[in-house]
């Protein structure tokens, strides 16, 4: 026979303070628990969408980064004449030679100055990454010493509004335009011309080269032709394993910290149960004793006040679920210390990550509420009915 | 003049929607070194007159002087040091502390004075000694028998050397032996060290010892008698 | 303090309650501890940096470089006594994942402004010596085992090809702000083996009189600003405090989560409280009625909140002192992590905090608990 789950809720609604403190502690673990999960989680799924698996990057060989990378304009003609590079509807190959540089920049609000990546671009960009949409303005002019601002980062630094001037490399550069994608990375970014970069920047070189695949499920087979030739040095990779790589570092970081802050609250929100349910055992021994006289098993008692702690500790991962919402979306920035610029990203909070906190608090009830529920189970009874 | 004198008190609860007359004015005194016990059918205010008397109660109206004191006009914060003077309390359920050894219990009532460890100390011994419980001075309650329990409670009300010695229902909880001890140790406490006693109860045996007993009935003194030791 | 086995004794009635509640408190203190740990860190980084040094790079940004022919204009500049100069060399050891600091200096001008550096003399001259040679930190030594005298290849990136140097020098810090992981060779080398094309990345300066940074760093800025090459120079402790805030808004979040975790625990330890309050209302009967009063009920309630909190705060703040004295997983982010007296302060405040606030409660229904109704409970 199940004892009833109403008698545990009853219950526990006896002691209403009792109950919701427990809740409320469990919610705030919970709710820490979620918001740093999806700090990490925006941030990786900023970088995660910026790269496209069906294009390839290319560095030169040895370079970890865009950054540390210089390929030649040789290098670059030569990687486009490459078969495995597809074609544009005009015929033309689906190829984005690109500069890359970090800028420093001063932040709004007085925050110091960030690394902000500056990327040089032709227009034939816009057609290799998918997914990049003019959202203010409009495109830089060839030739014209012109940028636009991706609209993430646009809201973090200075002058960067349309109609402002940007300063660096000795020029002033005109704010043409604001341009979204899809909330991935390349919204951090500021883009120009690549002809207009090369020469205030590093001189003749791109740092990085990317082709659309002309055919998706041909990866291997491309990267093989391209880092064996003897005319090129080079390193290719799938754009989006390059991107996620760029993560991995700080999304760790931010995971482990996340789970180790939460797990040591836990304990202390899980002693906080402990004792709850220790009281609530001791103040109903008669009524466990009746029902154990009354031919309920042990082990039913068990289960009943096992499910007691779970309720509350599930009732107290909700409330704490609902406390996190409110911040998925809002946007906030770091620095991404494997790339060395700054990525804005917003707060990411999935229904799995809900469920997660949900799972966390019931684990925390369960384990809170063992040891109460066995002695429940144990009770003598001749000595809780006297 | 007596040690407590109670003129024309009216005491009334509330009970839900109900009030509930106890006493409409009642008049009684207890003189000094008198052995009182207090016998009635439940309901009948014997329990309320005691915590009147222990400034526990407030009469609805009327007077209560205890030792010179109106403490029917005394506000709460003036009564806990006087009462921590003049009263010594004991119990039906000997309510000693599961915390505290039998000595740190009768300790207690002396932890509210100024005196020092080791004067603390020797009267704690000296009520002990009168109740009969050196040797379990390091004993937990839960170590010792109902009747050790009660003593240890009666030495706790004597330690301070109060006024009064009130008692509620003090065997109500003890087998005939411990009730013998527990009555004759009441019985030496007001014969040889003078002091004045009031016993709630509705043990034979309690109203035996004392000098005088009276006997309320719905809050009125219906009878007073002398005690078969008076 | 006569009244201390009473708080003890209550205490101890419920021993498994109050050690439980006793180590939530710790557990809180200690994680409060520690994220404000990370503020203080960052805080002191930034105070470490020295006003009588400057960094000049590229106002454009970090990345790039300056020429090496500005150190005889720099040199130049009245008020900087002496110039120094390195490049950011980013190479990686074994794996991609496997990072530490690199770079190339210009060594003797460089040690010269940097006493804080300390490398053993028979060491330094070996190391001096030595063109291909490396200075390594101990810590870094002792995390991959190496010994001196021993060779050690990297990987460049920015400067791609197999490097290999000779370890001929340690070196450690006698300033918290600077880390003992750091891998430094010698600039000749990196110029050598590039055929000149490498620059330098930074240029440090020795000042003589650190009250004229400002009108050090305008100068060296006015005259390079209409070059090809702009600069901008600033004091070694505002060039850190830059750094510092690519944190992002760390102080928020872990103040943030230090308020949460305070929060909960406050919980906790009021859920306890008030747990043994309740079942104590005979009790505080019993005592009325022997002559204690409502203010020293009150007294006593609160202070067995002081005694959990107390020895709370002493396992959580003194156990977080004691490990991140001893554990030095942090020191490579943030050199010279540990926790201040600032922190302990805070702390223990917040623990009388969690006291007051958890005792208020039962100690004002102790204050205000009637005797008779008390009692009533029992009988």
């Amino acid at each position: 026979m199940r004892i009833p789950l109403i008698y545990n809720v009853r219950s526990a609604l006896q002691r209403p303070v009792s109950t919701a403190m427990t809740a409320v502690s469990v919610a705030l673990v919970v709710a820490v628990f979620v918001a740093m999960l999806a700090l990490a989680s925006g941030f990786r799924a900023a970088l995660a969408k910026t790269g496209s698996a069906d294009n390839v990057i290319v560095l030169r060989r040895g370079a970890v980064d865009e950054l540390s990378s210089g390929l030649s304009r040789d290098a670059a003609r030569t990687i486009a004449s490459f078969s495995h590079v597809a074609t544009g509807s005009d015929g033309r190959p689906m190829v984005s030679p690109e500069v890359y540089v970090l800028l420093n920049l001063t932040r709004i609000d007085g925050f110091g100055i960030g690394n902000v990546v500056a990327r040089g671009v032709t227009e034939r960009a816009f057609d290799v990454r998918k997914g990049i949409r003019i959202t203010a303005g409009r495109t830089f002019t060839s030739g014209a010493s012109e940028v636009i601002v991706g609209r993430r980062i646009a809201q973090r630094f200075q002058h960067m509004r349309v109609g402002d001037s940007l300063e660096f490399g000795g020029r002033k550069w005109a704010v043409v335009g604001q341009f979204g994608a899809d909330g991935s990375g390349f919204e951090s970014e500021v883009w120009g011309e690549n002809e207009q970069f090369m020469p205030v920047f590093r001189g003749e070189v791109f740092q990085s080269v990317i082709f659309r695949l002309a055919d998706p499920g041909a990866f291997d087979e491309a990267k093989r032709a391209l880092e064996t030739d003897p005319r090129i040095q080079v390193t290719a990779r799938r754009e989006q394993d390059f991107y996620v790589g760029q993560s991995e570092m700080l999304t760790r970081v931010l995971s482990v910290l996340a789970i180790t802050i939460t797990s040591i609250m836990a304990i202390g929100a899980v002693f906080g149960a402990v004792n709850t349910m220790y009281a609530a055992v001791a103040s109903r021994a008669p009524e466990i004793a009746v029902l154990l006289t009354l031919g309920f098993r042990p082990r039913s008692v068990l289960a009943s006040f096992l499910a007691e702690a779970a309720v509350i500790a599930v009732v107290g991962g909700a409330i704490g679920g609902l406390m996190a919402l409110p911040i998925n979306g809002l946007v906030t920035s770091t620095t991404n210390w494997q790339s060395f610029s700054e990525v804005a990203f917003a707060f990411r909070v999935t229904p799995a990550l809900l469920l997660a906190g949900l799972v966390f608090a019931l684990v925390m009830g369960i384990v809170g509420g063992f040891f109460p529920a066995w002695k429940a189970a144990r009770l003598p009874v001749v000595q809780a009915l006297r | 003049m007596a040690i407590v004198e109670i003129r024309d008190v009216h005491k009334s609860f509330q009970r839900d929607a109900q009030a509930v007359e106890v006493f409409t004015g009642l008049d009684v005194d207890f003189e000094e070194a008198s052995f009182t016990a207090l016998m009635g059918p439940s309901g009948s205010g014997k329990s309320t007159l005691l915590n009147l008397v222990a400034g526990l109660d407030r009469p609805t109206s009327g007077v209560v002087r205890v030792a010179g004191s109106d403490v029917s006009t005394m506000s709460a914060s003036q009564l806990a040091p006087w009462r921590a003077r003049h009263i010594g309390f004991v119990f039906q359920s000997y309510n000693l502390l599961p915390v505290l050894t039998a000595f740190q219990n009768v300790e207690l009532p002396l932890l509210l004075t100024d005196l020092s460890k080791a004067e603390r100390r020797e009267r704690v011994m000296v009520a002990l000694g009168v109740v009969g419980l050196e040797d379990r001075k390091d004993h937990y309650p839960r170590q010792m028998s109902g009747g050790q329990e009660q003593r240890a409670a009666i030495a706790r009300a004597i330690v301070a050397d109060p006024t009064l010695i009130l008692l509620d229902e003090p065997t109500g909880q003890l087998d005939a032996k411990s009730s013998q001890e527990v009555l004759g140790l009441l019985q030496r406490l007001n014969g040889e060290f003078r002091k004045t006693i009031i016993v709630v109860t509705h043990d034979p045996n309690a109203a035996d010892k004392a000098k005088t007993v009276l006997h309320l009935e719905k809050g009125d003194l219906v009878e007073k008698s002398r005690g078969a030791h008076a | 303090m006569k009244y201390l086995p009473l708080i003890l004794g209550n205490l101890l009635r419920h021993k498994r309650r109050s050690i439980l509640t006793t180590l939530s408190v710790a557990i809180a203190l200690f994680l409060y501890a520690s994220l404000r740990s990370v503020s203080t860190t960052l805080d002191s980084a930034t105070e470490a940096g020295s006003t009588s040094r400057m960094v000049v790079r590229n106002a454009t940004g970090i990345v790039f470089p300056l020429p090496k022919s500005y150190i005889n204009r720099l040199e130049a500049v009245p008020g900087v006594s002496r110039v120094s100069y390195a490049n950011w060399f980013g190479a990686w050891y074994r794996s991609e994942r496997e990072f530490f600091a690199n770079f190339a200096v210009e060594a003797p001008s460089f040690l010269d402004m940097y006493p804080e550096i300390v490398v053993p003399p028979d060491q330094k001259t070996a190391f001096l010596q030595d063109r291909g040679s490396a200075l390594v930190g101990v810590d870094l030594m002792e995390k991959y085992g190496w010994r001196l005298g021993q060779n050690v290849t990297l990987n460049g990136t920015i400067f791609p090809g197999e490097w290999t140097f000779t370890i001929r020098a340690t070196y450690t810090v006698t300033n918290n702000a600077f880390d003992e992981m750091s891998f430094m060779f010698h600039y000749p080398y990196l110029e050598e083996r590039t055929e000149r094309r490498a620059t330098p990345g930074w240029f440090y300066l020795k000042l003589d009189d650190p009250d004229r940074a400002p009108e050090v760093a305008r100068t060296i800025d006015d005259q390079f600003r209409n070059s090809s090459t702009p600069t901008r120079t600033e004091t070694e402790r505002a060039f850190n405090a830059g750094f510092m805030t690519m944190w992002g808004n760390i102080k928020l979040l872990m103040g943030t989560i230090g308020l949460a975790v305070v929060f909960a625990i406050l919980l906790v330890t009021g859920n306890a409280m008030m747990m043994s309050a309740r079942e104590r209302t005979a009790e505080i009967g019993v005592l009325k009625t022997v002559g204690f009063g409502g203010g020293l009920l009150f007294a006593l309630e609160m202070s067995e909140a002081v005694v959990i909190a107390v020895v709370g705060a002493l396992l959580g703040l003194g156990g977080a002192k004691l490990l991140w004295a001893n554990v030095k997983a942090f020191q490579q982010f943030l050199p010279g992590f540990g926790v201040t007296p600032g922190t302990l302060a805070a702390g223990a405040g917040i623990a009388l905090l969690l006291a007051l606030v958890s005792g208020f409660v039962p100690a004002m229904r102790a204050y205000r608990l009637s005797v008779i109704s008390a009692l009533r409970t029992v009988e």
